[in-house]
């Protein structure tokens, strides 16, 4: 079946079931989205489709049919990073990395609906996004900058 | 020559340390460098930790794990610090699994001596637990040891190729290499105003003899160390490049999945796996004897096929059910024996003869999962009888260890790439995911195969942190200090992880790990008696992030402040007392104190009560207090803000070490909020994050982290800040609502908001 992703259209072979995870990492060979629990639990999955936040380990591609955007499309082709991705790096947030994709596409998703989230914004947006690593204090004053960022430019 | 003699002696004495008879000679002899054969093109190698190309690039090989405590930008600094280069532009390599890349500081951290202990006898045993990590040669992150144990060695690689390349410009210009200076990546000579790169010398500067002593920097004209660096890995990281264990992809690969007896250690006594061979996709099924793998061409169609294979399990080896297993714990603190880590004074007669405010107090741990984020996983590929594995692990030497063992190689036909991690905590020092797919590779044909676990394989096929009991007593005189016994029992992670592993000599002695975070407090009381109690139990049990300091500071710093309260002394004032001969120990309580405001009056119009908590715990040579501040509202206890002020010695990157300290607090919070592993018919009932959580942005409190550098001893911190983190809660929820809890996870007697 054929499916947009990151402005491409995509021909993936493979059963109509397959989690979008699965299409993402093992067929199309985008492995930014990462695999974490299965269950829609813990976020690690994240994607947009339609510029909503998705968890891509619990939705079949038969039921895919907006416009996939994975963490792979937020550089742009010049290389200039998402304000999101500035934000992540001024705030140094990352440590073990593996849960940042998803906690990076659900905070775009977050800032794209509000561009002056409160911390209890962040609170709803965020808390479905794991990080054993717990990186949230930083992860919060990252979404502040960033939402600065977006707000100048 | 006075170390010299002393080394040699204790070589000779080495006995003690595992029945290690080596003579000096080998142990002064270098390893061989392994990256000489495989050097790039233009590619010179000056040691096992620096490479530098004719385009000016230098790439710095990192010998540990990197599984998000900043270790790939500290060992960079380490290494550009010295040879004077730009820290930005350096590359990157994760080691090949190779013997000189061994870790002293771990096995040294392993020495059954307190941190503050700097007595002859400890500081020869830690001399002899550095030889015998040379000849086991662990290539191994642990123990909170990587920046201890590489903080003269990466210098000292870094300052060894400054001064070849020195030597080559002087050579080539005919002048003195005391006359010649560096520049940010050049050899200059002030004295004629010409400079030339380190690429244009590369060539002649690897030829050069390797110095015998270098000079390192007087730190006060350091550059990047002490200064919070940009991590290297972040822009990966925050773009979606980093690659992890899950994330290798290899021409023709398969991908796999395996699923073994949920009864941990036990046989698959039949299989049916008929429904799964019709799924399209499912190469095959792989009977692995205690449990099976099946091959696809994608990772989802082999969790689907996994699920319909039927397999008949034989019975765990340990007890079926929690109840039992917390039987035996508590059948073992009864029976009594054990040894006495700490013996200090007549703890017991005193107790006993009773004079003094009496009291005592149990406590119990439960088994827990670490919980990676993400889930185990290697990939392997057998060619022409050799073995290649892809992992992030925490142990590539031990991985070459148990391959050649189980196979029947030598060490040199197995390769170990090691990946990022999603996390380790101690997880991912143990080889069986490597290992599971080594032996599902065996039958692919020569292709590659990518063996991904399920989340609930992972969360029930762990190395658990052990479950423990632990009974406390104390009489308090008339000056409020206390006369305490600790017995704790629990199962040794030492004899479990050793006796997984290939050729690996359990340690002699007794497994301090048990006893860790009780008999090693830097607490001046005459009348201190420790005990461990071992019990044998064949569940498997590992090093969980901090290990014995996981469980063992919530009994000690839980029964403090109940020591406190029940004499009449304020808990942080009694520590200050108490800890007064330590004063990297005073030093951290005291800054907590003045961080959290400790003693005014908290608001608590907006809730029911509000209150605060200290604890302290002094692991991995890192002296760590923490204040925890709770309001217990309408919806349960809510976690408002943790001050945290510790001590490293020497901060390298204080930026990094305060995300290191938020990231054990979170941890640590979130064990004592809700996890627990328990058991069922001999198999693990939680299986995913909807049965073990971990704090989410929504709980996440205000952290504020104070670096200090009193103590003259480097210490670690991927480690420390979790272990005083779940008695500071405790003893905040008793400050906000006079409820004790005595038991983990605290969620068993109260909720969370």
């Amino acid at each position: 079946m054929d499916i947009k992703i990151n402005g491409k259209t995509v021909s993936i072979e493979a059963d109509p079931e397959m989690p979008l995870l699965w299409a993402l990492r093992d067929i199309a060979g985008l492995t930014g989205t990462k695999f974490g629990c299965g269950i829609a639990m813990c976020g690690a999955c994240t994607v947009l489709i339609d510029g909503e936040p998705v968890r891509s380990c619990s939705t079949a591609l038969e039921d895919v049919s907006g416009e996939v955007t994975t963490i792979e499309a937020l550089q742009g082709d010049d290389g200039a990073l998402h304000a999101v991705q500035e934000a992540w790096i001024e705030q140094q947030v990352a440590q073990c990395g593996y849960c940042q994709s998803g906690q990076i596409m659900s905070a775009v998703a977050l800032l794209a609906n509000n561009s002056t989230p409160s911390d209890a914004d962040i609170d709803d947006a965020m808390s479905g996004n794991l990080c054993r690593c717990g990186t949230y204090p930083r992860i919060r004053a990252a979404i502040h900058t960033a939402a600065k960022k977006l707000a100048e430019a | 020559m006075g170390k010299l003699l002393r080394r040699t002696f204790l070589i000779g004495s080495a006995a003690v340390a595992g029945g290690v008879a080596v003579g000096f000679y080998m142990y002064k002899t270098p390893y061989p460098n392994p990256l000489t054969a495989d050097a790039g093109k233009g590619e010179s190698v000056f040691n096992p930790f620096v490479k530098i190309a004719a385009d000016n690039s230098v790439t710095v090989i990192v010998p540990r794990a990197e599984m998000g405590q900043g270790v790939v930008t500290t060992m960079a600094a380490l290494v550009a610090e010295e040879l004077d280069i730009e820290l930005a532009e350096v590359k990157t390599e994760f080691a090949p699994a190779a013997n000189v890349y061994y870790n002293r500081a771990m096995l040294e951290e392993g020495a059954p001596f307190q941190v503050f202990d700097n007595s002859f006898i400890a500081e020869m045993t830690r001399d002899i637990q550095g030889v015998v990590a040379k000849f086991l040669a662990m290539q191994a992150t642990g123990g909170s040891s990587s920046t201890v144990d590489a903080f003269d060695r990466m210098r000292t690689s870094g300052a060894a190729a400054r001064a070849m390349l020195i030597a080559a410009a002087a050579d080539k210009w005919q002048v003195a290499a005391a006359s010649l200076k560096t520049e940010n990546g050049k050899v200059v000579d002030p004295a004629l105003g010409r400079s030339i790169a380190y690429g244009d010398l590369v060539a002649a500067a690897a030829t050069q003899q390797v110095p015998e002593t270098v000079t390192l920097k007087d730190p006060a004209d350091w550059r990047y160390l002490g200064k919070s660096q940009p991590r290297l890995d972040m822009v990966a990281k925050v773009t979606g490049k980093a690659r992890f264990g899950v994330d290798v992809r290899l021409p023709d690969m398969l991908f796999a999945t395996v699923r073994m007896n949920p009864r941990q250690g036990a046989k698959m006594t039949g299989i049916d796996a008929s429904a799964a061979e019709k799924i399209p996709g499912v190469v095959k099924v792989v009977n692995l004897d205690t449990g099976y793998a099946v091959v696809a061409d994608n990772t989802w169609t082999a969790f689907k096929a996994a699920d319909l294979v039927k397999p008949q399990w034989a019975k765990a080896p340990y007890p079926e059910t929690t109840e039992a297993i917390f039987a035996s714990i508590d059948a073992a603190l009864k029976a009594g024996g054990g040894f006495n880590m700490r013996n200090d004074g007549d703890a017991p007669d005193v107790i006993a003869a009773g004079t003094g405010k009496a009291i005592s107090a149990r406590y119990t741990a439960p088994y827990l999962a670490h919980a990676t984020m993400e889930p185990m996983n290697a990939t392997a590929q057998w060619t022409g009888g050799k073995l290649t594995v892809w992992s992030g692990n925490q142990a590539p030497t031990s991985i070459v260890t148990q391959a050649a063992s189980v196979f029947g190689l030598y060490a040199s036909d197995v390769t170990v790439h090691s990946t990022y991690l999603g996390g380790g905590f101690g997880r991912r020092f143990e080889t069986d995911f490597s290992m599971l797919a080594a032996r599902v590779a065996k039958e692919t044909g020569g292709k590659p195969v990518q063996v991904t676990w399920t989340r609930e394989e992972d969360m029930r096929h762990d190395m658990y942190r052990p479950g423990a009991i632990c009974e406390a007593a104390a009489v308090v005189d008339g000056q409020g200090v206390p006369s305490v016994v600790f017995r704790t029992a629990s199962q040794s992670p030492i004899a479990s992880t050793f006796g997984r592993l290939a050729g690996a000599i359990t340690p002699p002695g007794n497994d301090k790990t048990v006893v860790d975070g009780l008999w090693d407090q830097p607490y001046a009381l005459a009348n201190y008696r420790v005990t461990g109690i071992p019990v044998d139990l064949d569940i498997p049990v590992g090093f969980w992030r901090a290990v014995g300091h996981s469980h063992n500071p919530f009994f000690h710093e839980s029964f403090m402040d109940e020591i406190a309260h029940s004499s009449g002394q304020d808990p942080l004032e009694m520590r200050l007392k108490l800890m007064q001969p330590y004063p990297a120990a005073v030093a951290a309580v005291q800054a907590v104190k003045d961080m959290s405001g400790w003693g005014t009056p908290l608001p608590a119009e907006d809730v029911k009560s509000r209150g605060r908590g200290v604890a302290f715990c002094l692991s991995f040579g890192t002296w760590v207090a923490q204040v925890v501040q709770v309001a217990d509202t309408e919806d349960g206890i809510r976690i408002e803000k943790v001050w945290c002020a510790a001590d490293f010695g020497t901060a390298l990157d204080p930026k990094n070490l305060e995300a290191q300290m938020m990231s054990g607090i979170i941890f640590g919070l979130s064990s004592a909020m809700g996890q627990e592993i328990t058991f069922a018919d001999g198999a693990v009932e939680q299986g995913n994050f909807d049965s073990y959580d971990a704090m989410r942005m929504n709980q996440t409190p205000e952290i504020q982290v104070r670096v200090l550098q009193t103590s003259g001893k480097m210490g670690g911190a991927g480690e420390p800040g979790t272990p005083p983190s779940l008695p500071a809660l405790a003893n905040a929820i008793f400050a906000a609502t006079g409820k004790r809890i005595r038991q983990l996870p605290l969620s068993k007697e109260i909720t969370f908001a």
